[in-house]
């Protein structure tokens, strides 16, 4: 038992703790919060896999960002957690029952998967690689990615302004 | 060199892809939803990062792929987002079960 699989076996715990507690959970707030939980022990993860830079990437954009936008989209709109109780039975039952094939197929096919395992230093001035690699072989992605963002923004800002028109017929 | 095999991380990766399917089929919460659609997009980034070490031709290469994801993703969460702000707007309701304009 080493240091690292002592590590991987609690962040794996908690992420999955996080997640469960995400689906058993009644208040919504309560299913973001336990979120964090989870990305942030993903962030471990990739700590573990010598990815810092993702790691820190994901801190900074999953349990930073998005789990704050996701708290703005509850407390915008209301929510009745009565709702939520009223779920079939038998539907709950028909996806767990998809889910867990789903589940028992990918684990037999990732049980044997096995590679040669080859000695890559990526821990080594990763940050340094991955902006040489970046702005080498994948210029284009990038740019195309930084397009996206703004149509993104652009998209967003339209979508969630309130219409004009919709005013003007509030106020007559 | 490392103890842990490759295997192990993509079971982590695919419990938790299992949980973020079940989480977006079963539950009425908009939102949730769309929570459990980037879990499910984390799943798939540590199976990512984790062929990036451990795979058949070991490199950089699968972190910059995740961090095209992660930015993807972000992205994609804004703009669900809006779109859930225009729909309460008009229907005042996140229940998926009521939008089913399309429908009709």
């Amino acid at each position: 038992m080493t240091g690292e699989m002592i590590a991987f076996f609690i962040l794996a715990l908690v992420a999955i703790c996080g997640g469960v507690f995400m689906i058993h959970s009644e208040n919504v707030v309560h299913m973001v919060v336990s979120l964090i939980f989870t990305f942030l022990s993903i962030a471990g993860i990739y700590i573990l896999l010598s990815a810092e830079f993702v790691a820190v990437v994901q801190v900074l954009i999953y349990s930073g960002a998005i789990t704050i936008i996701m708290l703005f989209g509850i407390m915008l709109t209301k929510h009745d957690p009565k709702s939520e109780k009223r779920i079939a039975k038998s539907r709950i039952l028909a996806v767990g029952t998809g889910v867990v094939a789903f589940f028992i197929i990918m684990f037999l096919a990732i049980n044997k998967l096995s590679f040669k395992q080859q000695d890559v230093e990526l821990y080594v001035h990763n940050v340094k690689k991955i902006g040489i690699e970046l702005y080498s072989k994948y210029v284009i992605p990038f740019e195309l990615t930084s397009i996206l963002l703004l149509v993104a923004l652009i998209g967003a800002v339209v979508l969630a302004k309130k219409d004009e028109s919709e005013e003007m017929n509030e106020h007559e | 060199m490392s103890s842990l095999p490759l295997p192990v991380f993509l079971v982590l990766a695919l419990i938790l892809f299992c949980i973020g399917l079940f989480g977006a089929l079963t539950k009425r919460n908009a939102v949730i939803v769309l929570i459990s659609i980037e879990l499910m997009l984390n799943a798939v980034n540590i199976n990512l990062v984790a062929f990036s070490k451990y795979g058949p031709n070991p490199g950089i290469t699968g972190q910059i792929f995740s961090l095209f994801t992660i930015t993807v993703a972000a992205a994609e969460a804004a703009v669900g987002l809006a779109i859930l702000f225009a729909l309460y707007r008009n229907r005042r309701t996140v229940n998926v079960n009521e939008m089913d304009q399309l429908k009709r």
